[in-house]
């Protein structure tokens, strides 16, 4: 892991390069986290794949519901030459969860792209095929979002067989 | 005759029976085939849309979903113990993987040292369940590609690991036996007896594997040249684990960021050259040899210890302590109604599972339940490599191809 | 070890079997003698029961599963615990030519519809038996995501677990043989608009882009 200072030397990097796109680095416990605006998301990436962080281990999802904004995107970078992990996190809100997508950068984040689409509703722009990927395709609702129900089904009991279960539904 | 007949015979008639290469600049209709989610030779519920030109695939689409659980949404339900199961049962050939990516994120979180001796444990399990994913994946592999009798080796050996976590655990599959701060509960008597007795032989039984299938002309027609892709556009794609090795990248994540005491044992890593589906098959049975090392090395040298973190805040008291002291049933009382508060941050924990890089992604609030768990699959990755593994390949080595590539269903739609 | 040896309980018995044996091959043993004889050496039954007995002896099961609960199903395959010791061992890929469904894992909503069409395309009689927590109940995951089998496709035998071992599963196909050789009437699958097999028609024998061979246009087959 880039340790504090290493971290923070790659943010004024990246701040000397374009003044809004860091907005926040943090580092807790040996991860280290820089915050972006979502618009600077891909530049930023951009250039830490030119210095070195080749290879996109995961992309991913978060709901940080009461705060806002409220979705955001997780990029965890991985560094096979130094063995070093950075992560890159863009929030963006539900009004307008719009990104680009990073696919002509790391091809492998075709799948997650529409994953994080699915789950939580973040329009990738530019992805070659945004649709639903783990859902069926005409579902409605972001399972994953934190006000989305977990739903299930009351359980199956002799009582409750008939009325719920077979034709009669 | 009719007028679709009199085509068809023409057609057929013109056709000269050449060996052509596939794919020499004639073009064909292309038929698109659906190789639905259930068929034989999917491995799971996969779905694949195969656009074919004659018996040569020109692209592939695949369609997940199948077997999608909504894991991630539940273990936000659940307190942090209680996620270990849900979690568990999320890439099911290799259930101690997902449960240690989950601990290990959440001891980053609490900060807690595992002492030695439940690594070591942990360490024997997880390359026990290495073995097991493999035996498996041969089985079914070679199943596959017609060689049915490995089928039943295979399976005769991994019954032999499923009896040790029987003995360790009380369960064959989904064990719940990693905690958070370390293992659930020591190994009990005769275990050592019984994993020495199986390391012993493990050997000399993958050795029968290679004779059944390593020099096999069929086999070695089916499974070499077929699959090629190389090594820029695997790493282009996410693709960690023994896709990625037998290409020719020795990443493996066991030596590159050793976790969990995986510096302290002696063993090597399988690369092949090529990167065709022979290489997969070879790397995948080479590490069998690795594994039984580092298991043989973990129960040799097995620290003394306590077996699981002594933090009680975290980690459930000895039941005789329950008797005589009252903080004891205090904190056995609280962790087991509520569980233990995390303090609020994220973290983001990769292990080497048989199939790559399988990392947890915890993100904390504060309270007792996870505001987030993300498991980074690595099958999930790995099938975004399939589409430039299968194009100008025949059909039927799409087949020998999905094979090699070892997908799990479960972990891929979590 | 000591060997034992029982002696024959009634050593006249034997003889008057064999006797009896002889009387009867050369046609001499009359009313009540031929009435006992037959008695104890034939089995005598309906054409219904031996029918559902040989069914019941002879699955096909269809080769499905889903999640966990398949490598458990796997395992009753192979040679531990051993499915064709029943005589269930052909498993068959094509749902029309296997009449029982093992429901192994997790039944997704995006998996069941296709799940049951593959049951529609199953010959009758067929059976289900759904393996595990997850798809009689949904067992662990009581989510959006998951539907208990139940629910749209009748279900004959549940076996519990998660996942159940190789041995309870063989348990639920004994259970099942057992309700098999009874031939029960299917009258609940109605509930379930489940009887019969589902066929499809083409949709038009006109159309240009599938060649039908109609009975008698043998030339160019």
């Amino acid at each position: 892991m880039p340790d504090a200072t290493e971290l923070e030397l790659t943010a004024q990097e990246l701040r000397d390069l374009d003044a809004e796109s860091v907005l926040d680095t943090e580092f807790h416990r040996g991860r280290a986290v820089l915050l972006v605006a979502p618009s600077k998301a891909k530049p930023v990436l951009e250039h830490l794949q030119g210095k070195g962080y080749t290879f996109l281990a995961s992309l991913h999802g978060v709901d940080y519901y009461p705060q806002e904004p409220r979705l955001g995107v997780l990029y965890e970078l991985l560094d096979m030459r130094r063995v070093d992990r950075i992560s890159v996190k863009a929030r963006v809100s539900t009004d307008a969860p719009e990104m680009d997508s990073v696919v002509d950068l790391f091809p492998g984040a075709e799948f997650p792209e529409r994953e994080v689409y699915d789950m939580f509703g973040v329009v990738f722009r530019g992805h070659p095929d945004m649709r639903r990927i783990l859902m069926p395709e005409d579902y409605e609702g972001y399972p994953q979002r934190r006000d989305f129900p977990v739903g299930g089904e009351p359980v199956l009991f002799t009582f409750n067989e008939q009325a719920s279960y077979g034709k009669d539904l | 005759m009719t007028s679709l007949t009199e085509d068809y015979r023409r057609r057929e008639e013109s056709i000269t029976l050449s060996s052509e290469p596939a794919g020499t600049g004639e073009t064909h209709e292309l038929f698109t085939l659906n190789i639905g989610p259930h068929h034989p030779s999917t491995h799971g519920v996969l779905r694949l849309l195969a656009t074919l030109e004659g018996e040569v695939v020109r692209d592939i689409k695949p369609i997940i979903g199948y077997v999608h659980t909504g894991i991630e949404k539940t273990a936000e339900d659940k307190s942090y113990w209680k996620v270990i199961p849900v979690v568990e049962r999320m890439d099911y050939l290799s259930y101690y993987f997902n449960a240690m990516a989950f601990c290990g994120a959440v001891e980053t979180l609490l900060g807690i040292e595992v002492p030695p001796r439940a690594q070591y444990l942990r360490v024997l399990h997880l390359e026990l369940n290495r073995i097991s994913s493999h035996l498996f994946w041969l089985g079914t592999s070679a199943l596959d590609i017609g060689a049915i009798g490995v089928f039943w080796y295979a399976l005769r050996e991994r019954e032999k690991v499923v009896d040790l976590f029987e003995m360790s655990s009380g369960q064959r599959m989904h064990t719940r036996y990693f905690q958070v701060g370390g293992v659930m509960e020591d190994i009990p008597r005769g275990f050592d007896v019984k994993v020495r007795k199986f390391v012993k032989e493990m050997p000399s039984r993958a050795d029968q594997y290679a004779d059944l299938l390593s020099k096999n002309q069929i086999a070695l027609e089916r499974l070499r040249g077929t699959g090629l892709v190389d090594q820029e556009t695997l790493l282009k794609l996410g693709v960690t684990g023994p896709l990625l090795r037998a290409s020719g990248n020795p990443w493996d994540l066991r030596k590159a960021q050793p976790y969990c005491s995986y510096d302290h044992f002696d063993f090597k890593i399988p690369v092949g050259t090529t990167g065709d589906n022979y290489d997969r098959y070879r790397v995948r049975h080479a590490e069998l040899y690795e594994s039984t090392k580092i298991v043989e090395q973990a129960l040799e040298g097995l620290p003394e210890g306590p077996f699981i973190a002594p933090d009680r805040k975290v980690a459930l008291p000895p039941r005789h302590e329950l008797a005589t002291s009252m903080e004891a049933l205090i904190h056995h009382f609280k962790l087991v109604t509520e569980g233990f508060r995390v303090p609020p941050g994220e973290a983001y924990y990769p292990v080497e599972s048989p199939r790559g890089e399988l990392g947890c992604f915890v993100r904390a609030d504060g309270s007792a339940k996870p505001a987030r768990v993300h498991m980074r699959d690595p099958s999930f990755s790995n099938l975004q490599a399939f589409a430039p593994m299968v194009r100008d390949e025949y059909l039927a080595d799409l087949i020998a191809t999905i094979a090699m590539l070892d997908p799990i269903l479960g972990g891929i739609d979590r | 070890m000591e060997i034992r040896r029982e002696p024959v309980r009634d050593p006249s018995d034997l003889r008057i079997r064999q006797l009896d044996a002889r009387d009867m091959l050369q046609g001499d043993l009359e009313d009540e003698d031929l009435n006992r004889y037959v008695e104890q050496r034939v089995m005598t039954t309906t054409l219904d029961k031996a029918v559902a007995w040989a069914r019941g002896n002879s699955f096909f099961p269809l080769t499905f599963g889903l999640a966990c609960c398949a490598i458990e199903q796997i395992h009753i395959v192979a040679s531990r615990v051993d499915i064709a010791r029943f005589g269930w061992e052909a498993f068959r890929a094509s749902p029309r030519q296997a009449d029982l469904i093992i429901l192994a894992g997790r039944v997704s909503i995006k998996m069941a519809p296709v799940i049951r069409r593959l049951y529609d395309q199953m010959l009758d009689p067929k059976w289900a038996i759904s393996m595990g927590a997850c798809c009689s109940s949904l067992g662990v995951f009581n989510n959006y995501a998951l539907v208990p089998a139940d629910k749209f496709m009748p279900i004959d035998v549940h076996v519990p677990g998660c996942p159940p071992r190789p041995e309870a599963l063989a348990h639920g196909i004994i259970k099942l043989r057992a309700k098999v050789q009874l031939n029960p009437p299917p009258g609940w699958r109605e509930r379930y608009d489940a009887v019969g097999t589902e066929e499809l028609l083409p949709a038009s024998t006109e159309s240009p882009d599938i060649s039908v061979f109609r009975p008698g246009d043998t030339a160019g087959a």
